[in-house]
């Protein structure tokens, strides 16, 4: 459980995290969504007490994270792919994280087993692939069991067989009653993976729902039909209140009416359906349309984004 | 998922003592804090024979009974001293420059535990390494000697084992300088240079000043100071060995504290 009241950070004359709450619950993946900039890894650090919010409060299982004299045992976090140093060897590195915890060697090597890592575990982890980095940080986190996890884009530089593990590994992490809290701008990815939702944009709390809610919310979806009586049947549904555009000869999208009702005015009017298929709009155009405004550095806005990440 | 977090078994571990096996674990796990420690007995060895070997001839006998011996022996430090300063640098700058840091810090948030166990496990190996490599520069230099020379000391003489001992802590605490600037520069570059730049370069604009600042404040420069402890002929208008050394541990001992108050208040 993470629970952030009133949370602000400001970096110079940069507001990064503004008047932020949310809660993320235990048991379930929760999706932390937001364009490039709009406070995401911040409100991470801010979690984990590595920067000090200027108002506000956050606290990890009940108590601000830096209270914990065992925190590995709290949360467990990924922030960025390579927090650690590259001359050391993944064991190494590991292992070094769980002294401070008062962790055994034993689960040392069962993170590095349950990653993937065993094989390369003597060797640098300056030479690991972005992949095997983010495998590394992914042991990290696991390393004190915690009933917390955190983890910034972690699916960043994994090929398609690691987006699998880590979608198969946090949803199992979710399933025992851990909280799972992962960042993304992978609208494709948290849709399949996460079961709740945290949406913010400029360091504000757009919207804070579960996926399903979210998309049924939105204004994307739409009926979309084929018939060769198209006219005939655009004239109709618009008689009713509908709104109907005009998408190819034969084909049109319909909002105001669901597919149900356009089926049964259909068959009342004998008209001849080619296609009747309902379309719910994408997590990523929901997330499109509600961050419109909030997106801080469009393509082409700004050449340069800064790097804070 | 099979998930066993069991703390260590056996052994009702502190909450500093692990903190210690922390840092003590990430100093000896990466190469540079073996090179490092490596070069600092090295340079005093390697210099100390050759001073050994060519000095003797160089020098009248008259020049070789006036001279500090202990203190030419020692003439590697001027070496081992960029070693140990650069590893107690990037002890701490490491972890900025890699993103270390954050996973330190996620592992321990209490700041200034984590700092005092750095220091500790720094400060022991800095010590031992210090010692080790002047001790073995003293007794080479000694072995090498040609018999009869008059440089020739031993430990027993007044002033010699104080030298060499010191000469040892001098480059500990050089090092704590090094990771108290470290600290609070978080750049490897820069604390580098400060660190330098602080030992050398007072020192340099004092000799272009009166001789009269130079009695007074020259004494108190850091590099002044520390080097009387590594001074068996005291010179005048330099403070007593302990004393000497003393400053030079204020210096180190005022960074430390800065940076131990700076870490708490500073995002990492």
């Amino acid at each position: 459980m993470i629970e952030a009241t009133g949370l602000s950070k400001r970096y110079g004359t940069t507001v990064a995290v503004d008047d932020l709450s949310f809660r993320v619950p235990p048991g379930q993946v929760t999706g932390f969504l937001g364009p490039n900039g709009a406070g995401k890894s911040t409100t991470m650090r801010l979690i984990l007490g590595l920067d000090a919010p200027d108002a506000g409060i956050v606290t990890v299982n009940g108590r601000p994270y830096v209270s914990y004299r065992r925190p590995l045992f709290e949360a467990g976090a990924l922030l960025e792919a390579k927090a650690f140093h590259g001359g050391r060897s993944a064991y190494n590195h590991l292992l070094c994280l769980a002294l401070s915890n008062g962790i055994s060697r034993a689960r040392v090597g069962a993170v590095l087993e349950l990653v993937g890592l065993a094989s390369v575990a003597r060797r640098r982890a300056g030479g690991f692939s972005l992949g095997m980095a983010q495998r590394l940080g992914i042991a990290a986190a696991l390393l004190g069991d915690p009933p917390v996890l955190m983890l910034d884009e972690p699916v960043n530089g994994l090929d398609p067989e690691g987006v699998a593990w880590i979608r198969t590994l946090l949803k199992a992490l979710a399933a025992e009653g851990r909280t799972v809290f992962l960042s993304s701008h992978l609208m494709s990815e948290m849709a399949v993976t996460a079961d709740r939702l945290i949406i913010i944009g400029r360091g504000r709390l757009i919207a804070q729902t579960t996926v399903e809610d979210f998309l049924s919310t939105g204004s994307g979806g739409f009926v979309r039909v084929r018939s060769p009586q198209a006219s005939a049947l655009a004239a109709l549904l618009t008689a009713q209140g509908a709104t109907v555009t005009r998408q190819a000869q034969q084909t049109l999208a319909i909002t105001g009416a669901n597919s149900d009702a356009i089926g049964e005015l259909a068959k009342a009017n004998g008209f001849t359906l080619t296609e009747l298929s309902a379309h719910q709009a994408t997590l990523e155009e929901r997330y499109m349309e509600l961050t419109r405004d909030s997106a801080d550095y469009h393509a082409g806005d700004r050449a340069l984004a800064p790097g804070r990440k | 998922m099979a998930a066993i977090a069991t703390r260590v078994p056996g052994r009702p571990s502190s909450r500093f003592g692990n903190i210690l096996r922390f840092e003590w674990c990430k100093f000896r796990s990466v190469r540079s804090t073996f090179w490092a420690l490596a070069a600092v007995v090295a340079f005093n060895v390697v210099v100390a024979a050759l001073l050994a070997i060519f000095l003797p001839r160089a020098l009248s006998a008259h020049q070789q009974a006036a001279i500090d011996s202990t203190r030419v022996s020692l003439g590697g430090l001027h070496l081992s001293q960029v070693a140990i300063g650069l590893l107690g640098v990037l002890v701490i700058t490491s972890e900025y420059s890699t993103g270390m840091i954050r996973a330190t810090l996620a592992a321990v948030p209490q700041r200034r535990l984590m700092l005092t166990a750095k220091t500790l496990v720094f400060a022991v190996a800095g010590v031992i390494a210090g010692i080790a490599a002047c001790l073995a520069a003293y007794i080479i230099f000694q072995a090498l000697l040609p018999s009869g020379d008059g440089m020739q000391t031993s430990l027993s003489d007044p002033g010699v084992l104080r030298a060499v001992i010191g000469a040892g802590l001098y480059l500990a605490v050089l090092g704590l300088f090094g990771l108290g600037l470290g600290t609070i520069i978080r750049s490897s570059a820069g604390a580098v240079a400060t660190l330098f730049g602080v030992l050398f370069v007072p020192s340099i604009i004092m000799t272009l000043l009166p001789a009269s600042w130079q009695d007074t404040v020259g004494r108190y420069l850091p590099m002044n100071a520390g080097e009387t402890i590594y001074t068996v002929q005291h010179q005048p208008h330099t403070l007593r060995p302990w004393a000497g050394l003393g400053v030079f541990c204020l210096y180190a001992a005022a960074a430390l504290a800065t940076g131990f108050i700076l870490i708490n208040h500073r995002d990492a």
